[in-house]
């Protein structure tokens, strides 16, 4: 061989061997990926992918945090005792699920603390949906229905994410907003039998609640930055216009079973789509709401920092507490170790 | 034994149960860490499906016997039969039975977890002594809730412990609890009159056999937890009582005389079924 074709071959492999081992990794990934094996806490994944989830994951569990305080506005006002103690159980889950959902954003190396650090400062949102005030008891119906029922739209994909600790949370957290969901619509439907009173506040709720909840499917999929590559790596599996559609076609159905309307002149059913068409959203409303002007934006970070800082002294006490055990379970068995 | 004041019996437990599990239940969503938001959360739902289970047994009482319904519920207009809601929600403060400490505000996290353990410790040996009673519905209840109660007992006297031991501060707001709440534990052993009544025909629960156990606990948690009860500044001194802590006390919730809080929080609670009355929900 002579000295040239070696030179050539030698660059040209090794040049070779270089984006080979710069692209297996990235390959590999998106290949375990398109053959639908979930990825874990201890594979290989782009820093990208984990950004995504993390930024995702952690904005669910926040929105699971901040939505307990709406519903937790009528815990003290429900109407029966049956009614407080399935509303308690209610924002009880809702804590348990932002549980989970931390507990799977640590698994991708970001702590608890960092993340509520993150709400509080404003740098991580939450759902906007729970910016806007619980305002009668309709409410806590009208929230299990269209806003748990938004939510389930949106998560039941999820339970196939790609990835791990995501999905197994969203299978449990999904079963348990379902429950939610009926019991909302059963609170809707007993209103919506109930006096004239009653009627109205079942309408009222319903017209206040209809649009934001159809726009937590977030932005149109032409306005959405990350769609396509969060359907790429299979954290998403429909856009959210697909969702959003879906979610109008059940609910103008559902709405009819309690002799409501819901606030759309638009929205008509089409033949030809085999869908409801419906009217503009809109989007206004949506930035301003989520860049922080919403009816209830100030009023709901200032309660979650107010706990945060008035269980300061709680938690500080219990770490002491927690130490001084330490302490004394050492010194014991020192002294148990010396006597011997 | 009289059907009123058996039923008064019963609201007064009831009382003392809906009242702890609505006072816990205000903290939901806003407990200092979210993994005991949800035990508090937990323990208002055993209470107030105890109360529940209470109200529904006062409720069919009531309903069974003719001019009950007066006598329960003086001035309230029940179109057909009670239910517990009647109980929960059409009652005013003079009427409600429940002690006085389980309707004092939450304060702080250290004055909610002491106010639970001041009663769960108390509620435990009630329970003991009511699931072994003639009444096999109350039987029942307790037995069923001692389970509960034994948790709520446990969960409140390792926080008791842990902020007592904790900080400086911790210590400093547990001693001020203590403070505010002591005056309220010496209700939980007087018997109003329906509970001697009661007791006399083999009914109810003997409270003064409850006081000494109940000290040995509280007075065992409390020294872990560095802490000492109040002063006692009455003349009521162990010399006559046979108790080590016997202290000027606040009573009155029993028999409806209440602390200004109840009012409150009543009409908080009762406020929708009020505004609207005669609507199911």
């Amino acid at each position: 061989m002579g000295g040239k074709m070696y030179l050539w071959l030698q660059t040209h492999c090794l040049a070779m061997n270089d984006s080979l081992s710069i692209q297996e990794p990235e390959k590999g990934f998106q290949d375990r990926i398109d053959r639908e094996i979930r990825i874990e806490p201890r594979d290989w994944m782009p820093d990208a992918y984990r950004r995504m989830l993390i930024r995702q994951i952690s904005q669910h569990a926040h929105s699971e945090i901040v939505g307990m305080l709406p519903e937790g506005n009528w815990i003290t006002r429900a109407p029966s005792l049956r009614r407080k103690v399935t509303l308690i159980a209610k924002v009880q889950d809702e804590a348990g699920h932002g549980l989970y959902l931390y507990a799977a954003a640590e698994t991708l190396g970001i702590s608890r603390d960092e993340m509520i650090d993150q709400l509080h400062t404003g740098k991580a949102k939450y759902s906007s949906i729970f910016n806007y005030p619980t305002l009668t008891w309709a409410d806590i119906g009208v929230i299990g229905w269209l806003v748990d029922g938004a939510a389930i739209m949106n998560q039941v994909p999820l339970c196939r994410s790609s990835y791990g600790p995501y999905s197994r949370a969203m299978v449990r957290i999904c079963k348990e907003e379902s429950f939610h969901q009926r019991q909302g619509f059963e609170i809707l439907l007993t209103l919506s039998r109930g006096s004239a009173a009653q009627k109205r506040m079942c309408q009222d709720a319903i017209n206040r609640w209809w649009w934001p909840s159809i726009m937590m499917f977030g932005p149109s999929d032409d306005a959405s930055p990350h769609t396509g590559q969060s359907m790429r790596w299979k954290i998403k599996r429909f856009t959210n216009d697909e969702l959003r559609q879906r979610f109008v076609n059940v609910c103008a159905e559902q709405v009819k079973i309690l002799g409501m309307t819901l606030p759309d002149p638009d929205l008509v059913w089409n033949e030809q789509t085999g869908q409801y068409d419906f009217g503009p959203i809109d989007w206004e409303e949506f930035r301003n709401v989520i860049n922080g002007n919403g009816p209830c934006n100030r009023e709901r970070m200032a309660a979650r920092v107010r706990a945060h800082e008035e269980g300061a002294w709680v938690r500080e006490a219990a770490t002491a507490h927690e130490l001084r055990l330490q302490n004394k379970r050492i010194s014991s068995v020192k002294e148990n170790s010396e006597k011997s | 034994m009289r059907r009123d004041q058996h039923i008064h019996y019963l609201l007064h437990l009831a009382d003392d149960s809906l009242i702890l599990g609505h006072r816990n239940s205000e903290w939901t969503g806003h407990g200092p860490i979210l993994e005991q938001d949800i035990a508090l959360s937990n323990i208002s739902l055993d209470l107030i499906g105890q109360a529940r289970n209470l109200y529904q047994y006062a409720a069919r009482l009531v309903n069974r016997e003719r001019g009950m319904k007066e006598k329960v519920l003086p001035g309230v207009k029940v179109s057909g039969e009670v239910s517990e809601d009647t109980l929960a929600y059409f009652r005013d403060s003079r009427d409600y039975k429940n002690c006085l400490l389980v309707e004092q505000p939450n304060g702080d996290w250290g004055k909610t977890v002491l106010r639970q353990f001041l009663f769960s410790a108390f509620q435990f040996l009630l329970y003991d002594r009511l699931k072994q009673r003639d009444d096999q519905q109350v039987a029942a209840i307790a037995e069923k809730s001692i389970k509960e109660v034994a948790y709520h007992l446990r969960w409140s006297s390792e926080w008791v412990i842990r902020l007592g031991d904790g900080t400086a501060e911790s210590h400093r707001r547990m001693r001020h609890a203590l403070e505010d709440l002591w005056l309220f534990t010496g209700e939980l052993f007087v018997a109003a009159p329906y509970e001697q009544e009661l007791l006399a025909e083999g009914y109810g629960a003997d409270l003064s056999s409850c006081r000494l156990p109940w000290e040995d606990t509280i007075l065992e948690t409390l020294a872990r937890a560095g802490l000492f009860p109040p002063e006692d500044g009455t003349s009521n001194g162990s010399a006559h009582t046979g108790s080590a802590i016997m202290t000027r006390s606040r009573a009155g919730g029993k028999e409806g005389q209440h602390t200004e809080h109840l009012g409150y929080l009543l009409a908080e609670m009762q406020f929708l079924q009020r505004a609207y009355p005669g609507c199911e929900w």
